[in-house]
C-alpha cells in the first residue's frame, strides 16, 4: 500500500463491504443492516445484538474514560450520544472520526479528526458505551435506572480517590494499537466538549484476560497468568446465564447489556518482588510457571481445594487468590474479566505506579463482582500487595441493531 | 499564538458606518453633543432617538468608579467607545451610526453588560453587500482596538509612574488592570514580533540573549516576599516604551475578518494554556483578569464579525451567545468587588468548571474562520 494514503481510501480498498456499511451510518442516521460480505481480519463490527469490545476477543490496549454530563439539556446529550455513534461507527471501521476528515476539508477550518490514525489498519477497535448510576438522578432518567446499578459498596481496604472514580458516562476503547484507542478516545471528547467533561481516563497496555477459547492467557504485572476461568465468547449458555441481563432482570433498554465494574488496583510492585516464590505462589494459589493449580498439572485443570499438605493445611489456603475467587466458594458467580496492565510513570518514591485496571461484565453486580470482591477483601492475602485505588460501574446498553438507532435511544426513549 | 497568516487581506474599506469616528470634530451633529450622565448606578441619556450620521456624546461620570461607555450595534458589536472615565471627569465621543437599532451602555466598575439603554437611530442607509460587511467587520474592530490600546497606553503610564515612585501598593493595584487592555487584544500584538514577549514574556520563555522584562519582571519584584522595586526603573521605562510602540503599530494595523476569526480564538486558547493552569501571573495570581479580558477581546471580535456569521451561519452564532453567556456566568462567581478572585483561592473544582465552560466555547469558536474565509 503507498504511503501518504488517506485512512479513509486505505479502507476502502482494503474492504469496501465494511466501509460502505459503516458510511450509512456516517452519513446521518441510518445504520444500514447489509451483512458485510467478507469482514477485513481486523475490523471488530460495530453494530450487533450485544456491544462489541465484551466477548471481543481482548485486545491489547485499552483507552478507558469516565465523562460526567455538564450540559442540563437533555436534548443536547441525546444529540451528542447520536454524534459519538455516528463516529464511533466510522472509527471502529479505521475510517475518520468526521464525514470530512482530517486532511480533506477546508484549510482556515480544524480538521474533524485529530489525525493520529492516519495510515493505520482499524486494529480491532472497539468502543463500548455504559451509563453509571449519577446519570440516572437527571435527566428524568429515574425511573429508568435499573434496581441493580448502585454505587459499589465500600469494600474493606478501599483507598479510593473520588477524582479517579464513578462518571456519568464510560467509554472503553479497545483496539490492538495504542494510538487507535487513544484516537477514538480523544475524538470523543471533543465532540463531547459543552456537553461533557471528562473526569479521569486510564491507559492499559497489555490485557489480562482472554475472553476466546482460542486466545492464550496472559499474565498481570505480579508475572502470573490472569484470567484463566474466565467466561470466555464460546461459551453461550454461560454467557446467557452470567454476562448478558435478560428479558425482566430489569428494565427492558438493558435486556441484552451487561453491568460494567471497573477497579484501578494498584499494586505494589517492589515489595512484591522480594517476595519468595513460594509465597507468591500461596498467595496466588497457582505455580507461577504454567499457572496451574497448587497441587493440579495443568493451567486449565480444576483446582483441588480439599487436598492437604505435609503440615496438614489445605494446599489451597483459604486466604489464597484463586479459591476466595473460584465460582465454588461464591454460589457459582461468574464474571466475564476484561482487564488491563497499567503503568502510569513511578511515583515520587521511585515506585512504580503500576497495576492493573480490572474490568468485568456481568448480569448482575449483586450476584457477582460484589460478593467475590467482598470475599477478596475481607481474606485475600494479596490485598497486602494491592490498593484499590479507584472504582466505577455503569450499565451498558445492548448493541444497535436498528438502522436508525444510536447510544441509548431506548434509555432516553 | 503566532501571526496568523493573512489569507484574506481584505483592506479596511471605509464605508459609511466605517469612517470617523472618534476625531472628527467638524461635523458633530446639529443640536450639539448628548449628555450622559454616569453614575455607579445610572447611565442617563440625553437623548435616545437620533438622526443617521455622526453622533457626539458628552459622558459625564458623577460616580465614585471608573466607568466606560458603549454604542453597540446588535450582538454587542462595539460602533464605539470610550474607557477609563475616571470619576468626575468628562469625555466625548463621536460616532457615525447608520439607521438602525443601537443600545448605550454605561460599565461603572468596567466591567459586566452594563446600564443598558435603547437608541434609535432613523434614516436611510443601503444594505451592506457581503464584501462591504467584512470591511465592516475590520473596520469595527478596529475601532475596539484604537479605544483598548488608548486605554492599555494610560494605565500603563500609571503603572510606571507608580513603579519607579516605589508606591508598591499602588503598583500592585494598577497591574492587573492595565494588563486587562492588554489582554483584550493580544492577538493582535502578537502580530508585531519581539514586542509582546518584552513586553509580557514570563521568565521561562525568555529567549538566549534578552532579558526578562516587562509586565511579569515587574510582577515577580512586586509580589516578592519583601518587595523591592527600586531598581526597576529602567524595565519600568523600557515597558512603556514598548507598549507606546505596540499602540502605534496596532492602531495603524490593517486586519483582516480571518485575523479577526482567529485572534478571537486565539484568546481562548490563552485562557486554556495560559490563565487557568495560572501560569501567567504566577506572582500576584491576578490570572482571573486576564481570563476575563481575553473572554471579553474574544467577544469583541466575534461581535465584529456577526453580520457575517449571521448570514452565513446562524446555527453557529446561537451557539456562540450561549457559550459566552455560559462562561460569564461560571466567571460571575469569582467576582471580588471590582476585581476578581486569585487564582490561588480557586480549587482544583472551580477551575475544571471554567475550564469546561472555556472549552465548551472554544470548539465552535474554531469554525468561525473557515465561515468566514467561505467565498460567498
Amino acid at each position: 500500500m503507498p504511503w501518504k494514503m488517506s485512512r479513509r481510501r486505505a479502507i476502502t480498498l482494503a474492504g469496501a463491504g465494511v466501509g460502505l456499511g459503516a458510511a450509512g451510518l456516517a452519513g446521518g442516521a441510518a445504520l444500514t443492516r447489509d451483512p458485510a460480505p467478507e469482514p477485513v481480519s481486523d475490523v471488530v463490527p460495530f453494530a450487533g445484538p450485544n456491544q462489541a469490545g465484551i466477548v471481543t476477543p481482548a485486545q491489547d490496549r485499552l483507552h478507558f474514560v469516565a465523562f460526567d454530563v455538564i450540559t442540563k439539556d437533555r436534548d443536547k446529550l441525546v444529540q451528542m450520544l447520536r454524534d459519538w455513534t455516528a463516529a464511533a461507527a466510522r472509527m471502529t471501521a479505521g475510517r475518520d472520526a468526521g464525514e470530512i476528515g482530517a486532511v480533506n476539508g477546508e484549510p482556515e477550518a480544524p480538521p474533524d479528526d485529530t489525525g493520529e490514525a492516519l495510515g493505520l489498519p482499524p486494529s480491532s477497535l472497539t468502543i463500548t458505551i455504559g451509563f453509571g448510576p449519577s446519570l440516572f438522578q437527571r435527566f428524568g432518567l429515574a425511573s429508568q435506572r435499573p434496581a441493580v446499578l448502585e454505587p459499589l459498596p465500600r469494600f474493606t481496604g478501599d483507598t479510593l480517590d473520588a477524582a479517579i472514580s464513578g462518571g456519568d458516562i464510560a467509554i472503553q476503547a479497545c483496539a490492538n494499537d495504542p494510538q487507535v484507542a487513544v484516537h477514538a478516545v480523544r475524538n470523543l471528547a471533543r465532540i463531547g466538549m459543552g456537553t461533557v467533561s471528562v473526569r479521569w481516563s486510564q491507559l492499559g497496555f497489555g490485557r489480562t484476560s482472554s475472553t476466546a477459547v482460542g486466545q492464550a492467557t496472559p499474565r498481570n504485572l505480579f508475572g502470573f497468568k490472569d484470567g484463566t476461568r474466565n467466561l470466555k465468547a464460546e461459551q453461550t449458555d454461560l454467557l446467557r446465564e452470567h454476562l448478558w441481563v435478560q428479558p425482566g432482570d430489569g428494565p427492558d433498554w438493558m435486556t441484552g447489556g451487561s453491568y460494567l465494574v471497573t477497579r484501578k488496583i494498584r499494586m505494589l510492585i517492589e515489595t512484591w518482588d522480594r517476595s519468595s516464590l513460594t509465597e507468591q505462589e500461596g498467595i496466588v494459589g497457582r505455580y507461577k510457571g504454567s499457572g496451574a493449580p497448587l497441587g493440579a498439572d495443568a493451567e486449565f485443570d480444576e483446582p483441588d481445594f480439599t487436598s492437604v499438605g505435609a503440615d496438614g493445611q489445605p494446599l489451597l489456603a483459604t486466604t489464597s487468590h484463586v479459591r476466595l475467587a473460584h465460582p465454588d466458594t461464591n454460589q457459582g458467580a461468574r464474571m466475564l474479566r476484561r482487564g488491563y496492565n497499567f503503568v502510569d510513570g513511578s511515583d515520587g518514591l521511585g515506585r512504580l505506579n503500576a497495576g492493573l485496571f480490572f474490568i468485568a461484565y456481568q448480569r448482575d453486580p449483586a450476584k457477582a463482582f460484589i460478593p467475590v470482591q467482598r470475599s477478596l477483601a475481607a481474606n485475600d492475602e494479596m490485598n497486602e500487595y494491592v490498593r484499590h485505588v479507584s472504582s466505577g460501574i455503569f450499565a451498558c446498553p445492548p448493541g444497535l441493531t436498528a438502522p436508525d438507532d444510536y447510544w441509548g435511544r431506548a434509555l432516553f426513549a | 499564538m503566532r501571526k496568523p497568516p493573512l489569507l484574506l487581506a481584505v483592506a479596511a474599506v471605509c464605508t459609511v458606518a466605517a469612517c470617523g469616528s472618534g476625531d472628527s470634530g467638524a461635523d458633530e451633529a446639529a443640536g450639539g453633543p448628548i449628555a450622559v450622565k454616569a453614575t455607579d448606578t445610572g447611565c442617563e441619556v440625553g437623548k435616545t432617538t437620533v438622526d443617521a450620521g455622526t453622533s457626539v456624546f458628552a459622558i459625564t461620570n458623577g460616580g465614585n468608579k471608573v466607568t466606560e461607555f458603549y454604542v453597540y450595534a446588535p450582538g454587542d458589536r462595539v460602533m464605539a467607545e470610550v474607557e477609563n472615565i475616571a470619576p468626575g471627569l468628562s469625555r466625548n465621543l463621536h460616532v457615525e451610526l447608520p439607521a438602525g437599532t443601537y443600545e448605550t451602555a454605561c460599565k461603572p466598575g468596567m466591567i459586566g453588560k452594563g446600564i443598558r439603554g435603547a437608541l434609535t437611530v432613523s434614516g436611510s442607509a443601503p444594505a451592506l453587500t457581503e464584501d462591504a460587511k467584512l470591511a465592516e467587520a475590520t473596520a469595527s474592530y478596529s475601532r475596539y482596538v484604537k479605544s483598548q490600546t488608548s486605554a492599555l497606553e494610560t494605565k500603563t503610564t500609571e503603572f510606571v509612574t507608580a513603579v519607579k515612585a516605589g508606591k508598591v501598593d499602588e503598583a500592585k493595584a494598577l497591574f492587573p488592570i492595565a494588563r486587562t487592555y492588554w489582554e483584550r487584544i493580544e492577538p493582535v500584538a502578537e502580530i508585531f514580533g519581539d514586542l509582546d514577549p518584552r513586553i509580557d514574556g514570563r521568565e521561562e520563555v525568555t529567549e538566549e540573549g534578552m532579558k526578562f522584562g516587562g509586565f511579569h519582571r515587574i510582577e515577580k519584584d512586586l509580589w516578592a516576599a519583601k518587595p523591592d522595586i527600586s531598581k526597576d526603573g529602567p524595565i519600568a521605562d523600557q515597558l512603556l516604551t514598548d507598549v507606546k510602540e505596540i499602540v502605534q503599530k496596532a492602531n495603524a494595523e490593517k486586519l483582516s475578518p480571518l485575523q479577526l476569526a482567529n485572534g478571537a480564538k486565539g484568546l481562548l486558547d490563552e485562557v486554556a494554556s495560559g490563565k487557568i493552569t495560572g501560569e501567567e501571573d504566577r506572582y500576584s495570581h491576578t490570572d482571573l483578569w486576564d481570563f476575563n479580558a481575553n473572554v471579553e477581546g474574544s467577544k469583541a471580535a466575534i461581535a465584529s464579525l456577526r453580520p457575517v456569521l449571521e448570514e452565513r451561519d446562524p446555527a453557529l452564532v446561537k451557539t456562540l451567545d450561549t457559550e459566552f453567556a455560559n462562561v460569564d456566568t461560571a466567571l460571575a462567581k469569582y467576582r471580588d468587588g471590582d476585581g476578581w478572585k486569585l487564582h490561588n483561592q480557586l480549587t482544583q473544582a472551580d477551575l475544571k468548571t471554567l475550564s469546561d465552560a472555556i472549552n465548551a466555547l472554544a470548539e465552535p469558536i474554531s469554525k468561525v474562520a473557515a465561515v468566514v474565509a467561505k467565498k460567498a
